[in-house]
C-alpha cells in the first residue's frame, strides 16, 4: 500500500494561496474515538471532552522541539488555543506514522521532522476543524460560512461552544474528503511563535524519559561488553559477585554478559565484579595514530579513489595555475554522548512485547526486537518517551541497545524468570561503546590564476563509510561513493570550473554512525577553512571572495551577507587586553536544505588558550514555523559544535577506546558558552530542518577567526594552537 | 539499615551503605526527576540539595549522609527562589531535551537562595558543574538573571559562601 503523502495529492485552487488537500487513506480515515465524548479526527488529532487537543507526534522529541512544532501546525489549521494543545509520542506504525521523506518507514533524522510533516499535520488540523464546524452547523442550524473558529471556540451570533463541548457531535459527522489549508497571510501561529509545549514538565522533574519507566517486577540489567570491538566470550567467572545483594541473574547474550539485579546499583557493582576471558581472535586491534597515518597516505593519492564529482579538467587546471595551495585536514572519531545514556525497558506481554524507549527509528526498532523474539513487527508495541538527547545515536539500524535488552529478556525467560527488564548503559559504556562519527583525513589542492581567481579544486577524503553494510546502502552509496562521506564537499556553492572530489572508503571494525549534521561535520570544515585561506592568499576579503563565486547560490549568499552585516564584518574588533589577540572568522554551509552562516569572534590568549566570545548566526530554513525553536537549535548546534572543536576526540590504542566519561571526553560547559545571536531570514519557502544545520559552520568559522588573530591555520580537530 | 530524610519524610532502606544516593532516590523512592548522567559527579544531572547545598547524588554513598541531614529533590523544592527559577526557565524556554534540567534547576535554586544578586562570575561558579549537551547555557544564564531580579536583594556578603557545586561529598551537618 502506498501511503506516501505525495505532491500529487495536492490540488492548488485557482484563485487563492490556500491549498486544497485530498485526504489520503491511511492517516485520515475514520478512526475510532477512545470514548464517545471525544473526536478522533484522524491518526493524529483527538479533541477531548475536557477541551484538550491531543496530537500524536510521529517523531521523537529529543530536544529539537518537534512536539512543539508539529502541534503548532495542527493548532494553526484547527484555530485552537495554544494552551489546549498536548503532544504525545505516536505508536510505531509504518503505515500511519511513516516519515514521508523516507517512504514506508517511521523514524526521525536528517532534520526532516518538520519538513515532511508540514502539509500532513496542517491537514490533520484542518480535517478536525472541518468536522467541528460541520457539527456546529448541524447543532445550530447555521451555515458553515457563518461559523467563526478562534482560539478553540466555535461561535455564530449568540451561539458559542468550546471544541470540547462540540467534540462528541463532531465525531458523528461524515468525514470530509478534502480540506482547504490556510493562506499563509492568515497564519496566527506559524511564524508568530508559541512557547515550547514541554517546558514545564522538564523543569519540575515530571517529564518521563525511558530511564524513568518502572514496570511491576522490573529488573535492571547492566551489560559487560568486550573491551575490543568484535571479541567473543570465552569464559565467565562470577565468583566475585557473590554477596552483592539484589543480583538476580548473570546471563550470556551475543553482545556480552548481562548482570540482572533488582536495582541499578547492584547490577552495576556486580557487572564490574564479573571477570570475563575474551577471545580477541576476531577483534580489532586498531590504534588511531596508525589509522590516521594510513588515512593521510590514502588522502595523498588518487589511485583507487571513487569519484564523487568531476567538473572540467582539474589536473590540467592545476598544472597551469599561477599559484597552488595544498592542505591536509584531520578529524577524530567522536562520541555523541547524549545526557541520557542509552536505555530502555522491555516486557513480554500475552500479545507479544511492549517496550519503552526514546525510539528514533521506530520501524527498524520494531523489526529488530521482533526478530529476537521470533515475533511479527506489529506484535512489538513501542511506547516512545522523551529522549535525553540523541544527536543521531538512538537512530541506528541495528537498534543496538534495544536488541541487547531483548536478548536479556529472552535469556531470563529461558532460565524461568519472566520479568520486565530495564537495560541501562553507564556513561562509560556510552563513551566506549562505539558508533562514532568516523575519523577522516582530507586533502585539498586548489589552483588560482593570475588575478587570484579560483580555477581548480581537488578534494580527496579518506574514511569509513557510515552506510555500507546497512539497509540504507542501496540508496546512499553509488559507484563506491557514500553520499554521507562527501556531502558538503561535492556540492560547494562556489563556481569553480575544474573540480574533482574523490573518496577512499575504508573498512575496519570500529562501529560508526551519523553524528549531528553527518558529513558536513567534517566537509564544511575543510572546504570553508580552505576557501578562507585561499581568499587571504589571493589578497581578498573572505566574504567578498566567497560572494564573487556564489552567484548561483542566492540562499547561501543571503545568509552569509546577513551574518556579516550583523557582525559588522568590515569593522575592526575592539582590541584585547594582556597581550591577547582577537580575530573574526566566517563560514557558510548548507545542510539538510537549510542554509547557515556564522561569524565567530575569538580571543586568543598569550598562553595559546582561546575563548569564543560571540557567534553571529544567520539561518534560512524556509518558513520558520516556531522561530524561537529555530533560534534555540542554532544556539544549541553552536554549543555542540564548539564542544567538538575544543575537545572532541575518541582515540583507540591496540583496539581499546582510551576515553571513558566526561572527565576524559570533555564537552562544553556553562562558562565556555559564547554569546550567540541568531538572525532568521524571512522566507515563504517550504520549511526545512534546524536540528543539525547549526553545527557545520562553527568549527571552520572558529579556525578562520584564529587564523585572523594569529596567522596560524589549524587543520586538525580538536583545535590546538601550536 | 540507613535512615534518611528525603523531602521531609523519614525513609529507611536496606540498600547497602555504598549505594549512591541517586539510585536510592530513583530505585527505592521512585523519585525519577533526579537523573543519572555520568556516575562520577562530573555532569550535575543528579544534583539534589542536602541541607540546602547542591550535591552530586551519584557520587554520595547513602552511608555518608549525616544522620538527620535533609535531602531535597527536584520534585519537592519549594519557596520563592524555586518558583522564580522554574518560572524563568519556562518564560525563556530554556529546555531542549530536558534531561539535565532538573540538575540545572537545583543548582540555580541553591545559588539564588543564598545570593539573589549574583554576578556573572557567581553564576559561572554555580552553574559550570552542570553539563547540558543541548548547550542551553545562554538561556540558563538569562533565566538565572531574570529569576534573580524577581527576588528581593540579598547581599552575598551577608550569607555563607555558596558551596563549590562540583564537590560530590555531602555536608556532614547535624540536623538542628
Amino acid at each position: 500500500m502506498n501511503t506516501r503523502f505525495s505532491r500529487r495529492e495536492f490540488l492548488k485552487s485557482s484563485t487563492a494561496l490556500t491549498i486544497v488537500v485530498a485526504l489520503p487513506a491511511a492517516q485520515f480515515s475514520r478512526a475510532q474515538s477512545a470514548s464517545g465524548s471525544a473526536l478522533t479526527a484522524n491518526a493524529f488529532v483527538t479533541i477531548n471532552a475536557d477541551n484538550t487537543v491531543r496530537v500524536l507526534i510521529k517523531h521523537l522529541e529529543m530536544g529539537q522541539g518537534t512536539y512543539t512544532g508539529l502541534a503548532a501546525l495542527v493548532a494553526e489549521e484547527l484555530d485552537a488555543d495554544w494552551s489546549q494543545m498536548r503532544s504525545e509520542g505516536a505508536p510505531a506504525d509504518a503505515a500511519k506514522y511513516n516519515n514521508l521523506s523516507w517512504g514506508p518507514m517511521q523514524g526521525t533524522g536528517g532534520s526532516s521532522s518538520l519538513s515532511n510533516s508540514y502539509a500532513q499535520m496542517r491537514t490533520a488540523g484542518a480535517q478536525a476543524r472541518a468536522m467541528l464546524v460541520a457539527a456546529a452547523t448541524q447543532e445550530w442550524s447555521i451555515p458553515a460560512a457563518q461559523i467563526r473558529v478562534e482560539k478553540g471556540i466555535l461561535s455564530a451570533g449568540s451561539q458559542r461552544a468550546t471544541f470540547g463541548q462540540m467534540a462528541a457531535k463532531a465525531a458523528k459527522q461524515t468525514l470530509p474528503t478534502e480540506v482547504t489549508l490556510k493562506d499563509p497571510k492568515d497564519f496566527k501561529i506559524i511564524g508568530k511563535g508559541v512557547p515550547r509545549i514541554d517546558s514545564r514538565v522538564k523543569v519540575n522533574g515530571q517529564a518521563k524519559f525511558a530511564i524513568d519507566i518502572k514496570r511491576p517486577g522490573q529488573l535492571t540489567a547492566v551489560l559487560l561488553r568486550p573491551p575490543r570491538f568484535g571479541a567473543k566470550v570465552v569464559s565467565v567467572d562470577a565468583a566475585k559477585t557473590q554477596g552483592i545483594s539484589g543480583v538476580r541473574a548473570i546471563v550470556e547474550i551475543p553482545q556480552g554478559v548481562a548482570v540482572v539485579a533488582s536495582n541499578f546499583w547492584a547490577a552495576k557493582k556486580a557487572r564490574d565484579a564479573v571477570v570475563v576471558v575474551w577471545d580477541d581472535a576476531t577483534a580489532g586491534r586498531i590504534s588511531t595514530d596508525t589509522l590516521i597515518a594510513e588515512y593521510r597516505a590514502l588522502a595523498a593519492k588518487g589511485d583507487g579513489a571513487a569519484i564523487a564529482r568531476k567538473d572540467g579538467d582539474t589536473d590540467a587546471a592545476l598544472k597551469t595555475a599561477k599559484k597552488t595551495l595544498t592542505a591536509t585536514f584531520e578529524f577524530p572519531y567522536l562520541a555523541h554522548a547524549p545526557m541520557e545514556p542509552l536505555n530502555c525497558v522491555i516486557e513480554r506481554t500475552p500479545a507479544g512485547v511492549e517496550l519503552w524507549a526514546g525510539c528514533q527509528f521506530h520501524t527498524m526498532d520494531q523489526g529488530n526486537v521482533a526478530e529476537v523474539f521470533g515475533l511479527k513487527p506489529e506484535e512489538v508495541k513501542i511506547n516512545t518517551t522523551f529522549a535525553g538527547g540523541s544527536f543521531g545515536r538512538r537512530a541506528n539500524m541495528a537498534s543496538d541497545y534495544l536488541v541487547e535488552c531483548a536478548e536479556v529478556v529472552k535469556a531470563l525467560q529461558r532460565s524461568g524468570v519472566n520479568a520486565p527488564v530495564r537495560l541501562v548503559w553507564t556513561r562509560e559504556d556510552d563513551i566506549k561503546g562505539g558508533r562514532y562519527r568516523p575519523a577522516y583525513v582530507h586533502t585539498i589542492t586548489a589552483g588560482l590564476d593570475e588575478v587570484g581567481k579560483l580555477t581548480a579544486w581537488q578534494h580527496r577524503i579518506a574514511g569509513q563509510s557510515i552506510m555500507k553494510g546497512t539497509a540504507f546502502e542501496s540508496f546512499t552509496v553509488k559507484d563506491g561513493v557514500d553520499k554521507t562521506s562527501v556531502e558538503g564537499a561535492d556540492n560547494l556553492p562556489y563556481e569553480i570550473a575544474n573540480q574533482r572530489v574523490e573518496l577512499h572508503s575504508t573498512s575496519n571494525g570500529i562501529p560508526v554512525l551519523w553524528w549531528r549534521a553527518v558529513g558536513s561535520t567534517h566537509t564544511a570544515f575543510s572546504t570553508e577553512t580552505m576557501i578562507d585561506e585561499i581568499a587571504i592568499a589571493a589578497g581578498k576579503d573572505p566574504v567578498a571572495f566567497r560572494e564573487s563565486m556564489m552567484s548561483k547560490h542566492p540562499r547561501h549568499l543571503a545568509v552569509m551577507k546577513l551574518a556579516a552585516e550583523k557582525a559588522n564584518w568590515s569593522s575592526t574588533l575592539p582590541a584585547a587586553q594582556n597581550g591577547a589577540k582577537r580575530g573574526r572568522g566566517i563560514a557558510v554551509a548548507e545542510s539538510f536544505n537549510s542554509f547557515v552562516a556564522q561569524v565567530v569572534e575569538v580571543t586568543v590568549n598569550a598562553d595559546k588558550t582561546f575563548k569564543v566570545d560571540r557567534v553571529i548566526c544567520a539561518v534560512d530554513c524556509g518558513v520558520a514555523v516556531t522561530p524561537d525553536v529555530v533560534r534555540a537549535q542554532m544556539e544549541g548546534g553552536i554549543g555542540f559544535a564548539l564542544a567538538a572543536a575544543l575537545y572532541g576526540k575518541i582515540t583507540l590504542k591496540d583496539g581499546i577506546v582510551e576515553q571513558s566519561n566526561f572527565t576524559d571526553y570533555p564537552v562544553l560547559r556553562f562558562n565556555e558558552m559564547p554569546r550567540v545571536e541568531v538572525h532568521i531570514i524571512p522566507s515563504a519557502a517550504p520549511p526545512t530542518g534546524v536540528g543539525e544545520p547549526g553545527v557545520p559552520p562553527l568549527a571552520p568559522a572558529l579556525a578562520n577567526a584564529i587564523a585572523a588573530a594569529t596567522g596560524q591555520r589549524l587543520r586538525t580537530l580538536p583545535l590546538r594552537l601550536a | 539499615m540507613a535512615r534518611l530524610f528525603v523531602n521531609e519524610q523519614e525513609v529507611r532502606t536496606d540498600f547497602p551503605d555504598d549505594t549512591p544516593l541517586l539510585w536510592f532516590i530513583r530505585d527505592q523512592l521512585d523519585l525519577t526527576g533526579t537523573k543519572y548522567g555520568c556516575g562520577v559527579g562530573a555532569c550535575g544531572a543528579c544534583t539534589v540539595h542536602i541541607d540546602g547545598v547542591p550535591t552530586r547524588s551519584c557520587a554520595t554513598p547513602i552511608g555518608t549522609v549525616a544522620a538527620g541531614a535533609e535531602i531535597t529533590t527536584i520534585e519537592f523544592i519549594k519557596g520563592a527562589a524555586a518558583r522564580a527559577v522554574q518560572d524563568a526557565w519556562v518564560k525563556h524556554d530554556v529546555v531542549q531535551c530536558g534531561y539535565c534540567q532538573s540538575g540545572q534547576v537545583m543548582a540555580a535554586v541553591a545559588l539564588l537562595t543564598k545570593n539573589t544578586r549574583p554576578s556573572d562570575a557567581d553564576i559561572d561558579a554555580a552553574m559550570s558543574g552542570n553539563i547540558c549537551r543541548c548547550a542551553t547555557y545562554q538561556r540558563i544564564r538569562i533565566a538565572v538573571k531574570d529569576a534573580a531580579q524577581s527576588l528581593p536583594p540579598v547581599a552575598p556578603a551577608a550569607v555563607p559562601k555558596p558551596a563549590v557545586p562540583s564537590r560530590p561529598a555531602p555536608q556532614l551537618k547535624k540536623k538542628a
